[in-house]
């Protein structure tokens, strides 16, 4: 048979059954693969459903954090020292820009933006993501709002943002305590991130940078709210799904004295210095300046780079709050203290007597410690040695007890280290001894240094707020509180007081010491400044050496060029049965103490003890 | 046999629907799937109403083009099966030559009053001219008419795969596969040809494959290597799919699709949609009803009485399987992205029309089937 017919034979039946099983064994393999892709389907809708219904929720639902109003600054007696302000700028996403300059040019007229701006604008931009709102001009009125609303179609991409701004209505007066908020920058926000509380400001702009605002931070900021919004592909918000409003910061009340603040400031009339004013009952802080300042706000809204260095660059140091980290030689306000270790150390009692010829030598030692006044002052006890501030009686004093009892007696007093006080920006000064000398200079300690020491100079520095401190515990007779600046603070409505540290009192092997030395302070205050009070009052001035004079050289204020000057001191209180007030004053190149810092002094409690209570405001 | 007895035994009783050449199972299924397209495309597209008309506007133009060609004897295919095919290749070689190019590829001839797409006539043709081809010789079919059947198979598959259109080139390949492999090839060979592939594949990878087609299997893969790039569609895919659970989001209710993070969810990316607002229900619905067309299909071809219509049967059926498993696979992210509408449901008339026609030679083929002389 040929191939050829064999071809074209069909056998029907057998093809027709041969399809049939390729059929259904395709039909088999259909079914598998179908069942193939509803087992992938079983997996992604039942087995990982939680998974993806997360997934498509994040897609869909965009949290927006609200930020929190900041808690209000009040003074103790409800006087607002710190308030949020309604705050509109102008913002530009740079990616939606197509020319600046050109943008700019059509802004003129409605918001002008100088060369200098632009400039400053354009150099941010540099550094700054392309998607990221950037502030092109704070601080608008309400009339540059109003224009540029009407105006806005004409500018995709530049928009006004409000929100609250801080502002401290009394500018410069409070800056060192209040300190100030400020843009959240890197280093801020590496630190929230520490300590865990970075979520939190999420919609937060600024942050407490200094003083109060840095140190309540927590109490002040509050907790951020939330919008949950539903949001298309491109981001555009279909609708608003639920609102978490912010819980706003708590407001606080400081132990501050807005009158008697003022009044110090008012005294310092921008001369360097600085006054320290505290309740001794409680440690709170009545006042506390420091001369020169400037104006807060200026910090808020940022300020210009020419601005700060400035400040920066300011000979008088206006940066500096010199109440907590001015390091003065206490010179003679401590007088009074080293006599009550003289006390104590049974150096001297109430009756002793020493021979004050104008000078002093530490036996068999050539050297001669002149006292202040030149011919001495002949026979002095404790009460005279106070109330003139002779030398010579606590330079034997000194001699007698030694360093290592004197460095460890005013360490009670809080002297060379820091108070604790509720702001961050302080100092610990000095409390010079063997050991602190060995450490910092590797030197042995001599005779001669507890000398200086003995009389407030040398290496001892202390601030104002030290000396305050410890003239309180004096005039408390021993009792003992971290000075502080919060009195209460809001919680919802109610008022809660801050707490107050009190620490072990300074326990004297003979109280009446106590009674002695306070009792020469009053006489010092009587025998000068206050010998017309209307009430009691103690004090003990001070005037430091900046420059050391030569051991026969005669000091004379008007010869030496200002900034040698010797600084002027005094520390107070009142009234001397129940002090209500403690004051330290420090004045820098003032000259004599008595002279220049006693006036402001005396003027001080007169402001602060003749008030009529009823007339001030109520908390 | 027997079915052609009973049928010739009942010849009086011949219904309305067999005169009207319509199987109405396969045409009730067809009619289901159109049904509840209609409503995930109203959902797709965020409640067009003007989209939903133009796409029953397809629907009743595709009835319109199954109801004729169901009329057109399966033996005047036949005849036509190597002119068509040819004029097919003539088209793609002009595509090759003078085509516009649209989205990078060049897939469409200008006819100057309409765009024409060559390689969705091939979707048919080619079918017809295998069957024809190796229904002529006795089956199985010999060694050498399965070359021969190679070539036919080659020519179109490369020129369509060269447009670049992956998705139809597989289509295209897989239909002739079918007609081979249901003609009784031997194991052995379709073993060789699986070998065959697997050594291919490198081959494949590296020197045929564009550079976006290796991403997109690479994608596949790791989706969440470039989120928001490649691996996107994908991703939002199967979150869309994912977060509708058992019973789903609802409809016009899934925040994937209505809020648009689902990119081309009324067209190739649909399935998704469906997914998330109907559900693994609504999944499962969906298969059964894709089943159930693709058993209808078997039957008829099991039941036609030519080899020719039998193995085009075949091919047609399960080339529409190879669409669902292709689309469902890439929406569910276990195949990788290739350009392949999901039948009857996709927002678009090209593949439907193609799709239609298909179903309409299977009703031919069905209803035809006592007038053929054996």
């Amino acid at each position: 048979m040929p191939p050829k017919k064999r071809i074209t034979m069909h056998d029907h039946a057998a093809e027709a059954s041969l399809f049939k099983r390729r059929a259904f064994f395709t039909f088999i393999c259909v079914f598998i693969l179908l069942s193939v892709l509803f087992s992938n389907l079983y997996q992604l809708q039942v087995v990982s459903y939680k998974d993806y219904e997360t997934r498509s929720n994040d897609n869909r639902i965009r949290v927006v954090p609200t930020a929190p109003s900041r808690g209000l600054i009040f003074d103790r007696h409800g006087q607002l020292l710190a308030e949020n302000q309604p705050y509109h700028s102008l913002e530009m996403i740079p990616e939606r820009i197509k020319n600046l300059d050109e943008t700019f040019d059509e802004l003129n007229g409605i918001i002008e933006i100088d060369a200098d701006e632009r400039e400053q604008i354009k150099e941010t931009l540099k550094f700054h993501r392309r998607f990221k709102p950037l502030t092109i001009k704070g601080k608008l009125t309400e009339e540059q709002v109003a224009t540029f609303s009407v105006n806005q179609h004409r500018f995709p991409g530049i928009y006004v943002e409000a929100g609250l701004k801080r502002y401290y209505p009394y500018a410069e007066l409070m800056t060192h305590v209040l300190g100030y908020v400020g843009k959240i920058n890197t280093r801020d926000k590496a630190q929230l991130e520490q300590s865990n509380n970075w979520k939190t400001y999420a919609a937060t702009k600024d942050i407490g940078k200094q003083g109060v605002e840095k140190f309540y931070e927590g109490l002040l900021h509050g907790l951020p709210g939330h919008l949950e919004e539903e949001v298309n592909n491109r981001g555009r918000v279909i609708r608003t799904l639920k609102v978490t409003p912010p819980t706003p910061g708590k407001d606080i009340y400081l132990t501050l004295d807005l009158k008697l603040q003022q009044k110090a400031m008012e005294l310092l009339a921008g001369r360097r210095g600085s006054v320290v004013a505290m309740d001794p009952r409680d440690g709170g802080i009545l006042a506390m300046v420091s001369s020169p300042s400037y104006d807060a706000n200026l910090f808020v809204h940022g300020i210009s780079s020419k601005g700060y260095s400035d400040l920066l660059n300011d000979k008088s140091r206006p940066l500096i709050n010199r109440a907590t980290q001015g390091q003065y030689s206490p010179a003679s306000t401590i007088k009074p203290l080293v006599a009550l270790l003289g006390l104590e150390e049974r150096v001297i009692n109430d009756k002793t007597r020493v021979w004050d010829p104008g000078f002093w030598q530490i036996p068999g030692v050539e050297r001669k410690w002149r006292d202040w006044k030149r011919w001495g002052h002949g026979w002095v006890d404790v009460y005279h040695a106070i109330v003139d501030s002779c030398d010579i009686f606590f330079y034997d004093l000194v001699y007698k007890v030694g360093i290592d009892k004197m460095a460890n007696f005013m360490g009670q007093f809080g002297f060379g280290e820091r108070t604790n006080v509720d702001i961050y920006e302080e100092v610990a000064g000095i409390m010079p001894s063997r050991d602190w000398k060995r450490l910092r200079y590797n030197q042995a300690w001599y005779i001669g240094d507890s000398i200086s020491v003995g009389i407030g100079q040398g290496y001892w520095t202390s601030t104002p707020l030290q000396l305050a401190n410890s003239t309180a515990i004096l005039a408390n007779k021993g009792r003992r509180f971290t000075p502080h600046l919060l009195k209460t603070f809001k919680d919802d409505t109610v008022k809660i007081d801050a707490p107050i540290d009190e620490h072990q009192p300074i326990i004297l092997k003979n109280p009446k010491n106590w009674d002695i030395i306070n009792e020469a302070m009053r006489q010092t205050a009587d025998k000068s400044r206050f010998t017309d009070a209307t009430y009691t009052a103690a004090m003990k001035t001070g005037t430091a050496q900046v420059f050391s004079v030569g051991q026969d050289e005669k000091y004379n204020a008007d010869t030496v060029a200002e900034h040698l000057r010797d600084n002027a001191l005094i520390v107070a209180y009142a009234p001397y049965e129940n002090p209500r007030i403690v004051l330290a004053v420090v004045l820098e190149n003032a000259g004599w103490g008595g002279a220049n810092a006693g006036p402001l002094a005396r003027a001080l409690l007169d402001e602060y003890m003749l008030r009529d209570e009823w007339m001030l405001p109520n908390e | 046999m027997n079915n052609q007895m009973h049928s010739n035994s009942h010849h009086q009783k011949k219904n309305i629907w067999q005169r009207l050449h319509i199987d109405l199972p396969l045409l009730s299924g067809i009619l289901i799937l159109m049904a509840f397209g209609l409503f995930v495309i109203y959902s797709a597209s965020g409640e067009s109403v003007a989209m939903m008309e133009r796409q029953l506007t397809r629907i009743g133009l595709s009835l319109v083009i199954m109801f004729s060609v169901a009329q057109i004897n399966p033996e005047v295919l036949k005849r036509w099966a190597l002119p068509i095919y040819i004029a097919g290749i003539i088209l793609l070689l002009g595509v090759h030559f003078f085509g516009t190019i649209n989205k990078g590829a060049q897939r469409w001839l200008n006819l100057g009053f309409m765009e024409f797409q060559p390689s969705e006539l091939m979707k048919l043709a080619f079918p017809i001219m295998m069957a024809w081809y190796i229904s002529k010789f006795p089956l199985p079919p010999k060694k050498r008419y399965l070359a021969g059947g190679a070539v036919i198979l080659l020519i179109p598959t490369l020129l369509i795969a060269k447009q670049p259109d992956l998705g139809t080139s597989i289509l295209v390949a897989a239909s002739g596969v079918f007609v081979l492999f249901l003609s009784g090839m031997s194991w052995l060979i379709v073993g060789g040809i699986v070998i065959a592939g697997l050594i291919f594949l490198p081959i494949l990878w590296f020197f045929l494959m564009h550079d976006y087609q290796r991403t997109r299997v690479l994608t596949l893969f790791d989706p969440e290597k470039d989120p928001l790039g490649a691996g996107y569609h994908i991703i939002q895919s199967k979150i869309a799919i994912g977060s509708g659970g058992v019973w789903g989001k609802g409809w016009l209710d899934g925040t994937q699709s209505q809020l648009e993070f689902l990119p081309e969810r009324h067209t190739d990316f649909i399935f998704a949609v469906i997914g998330e607002e109907f559900g693994l229900i609504g999944s499962l619905f969906l298969l059964t009803i894709y089943l159930y067309i693709i058993g209808r299909g078997l039957i008829i071809a099991s039941r036609a009485q030519t080899s020719f219509a039998r193995l085009l049967a075949g091919s047609i059926t399960l080339t529409f399987f190879v669409y669902i498993f292709v689309n469902i696979g890439m929406v569910s992210g276990i195949l990788p992205v290739v350009g392949v509408p999901l039948p009857l449901i996709s927002y678009g008339g090209t593949s439907m029309m193609t799709l239609m026609t298909g179903f309409g030679i299977l009703m031919s083929i069905q209803t035809h089937r006592r007038f053929i002389d054996r």
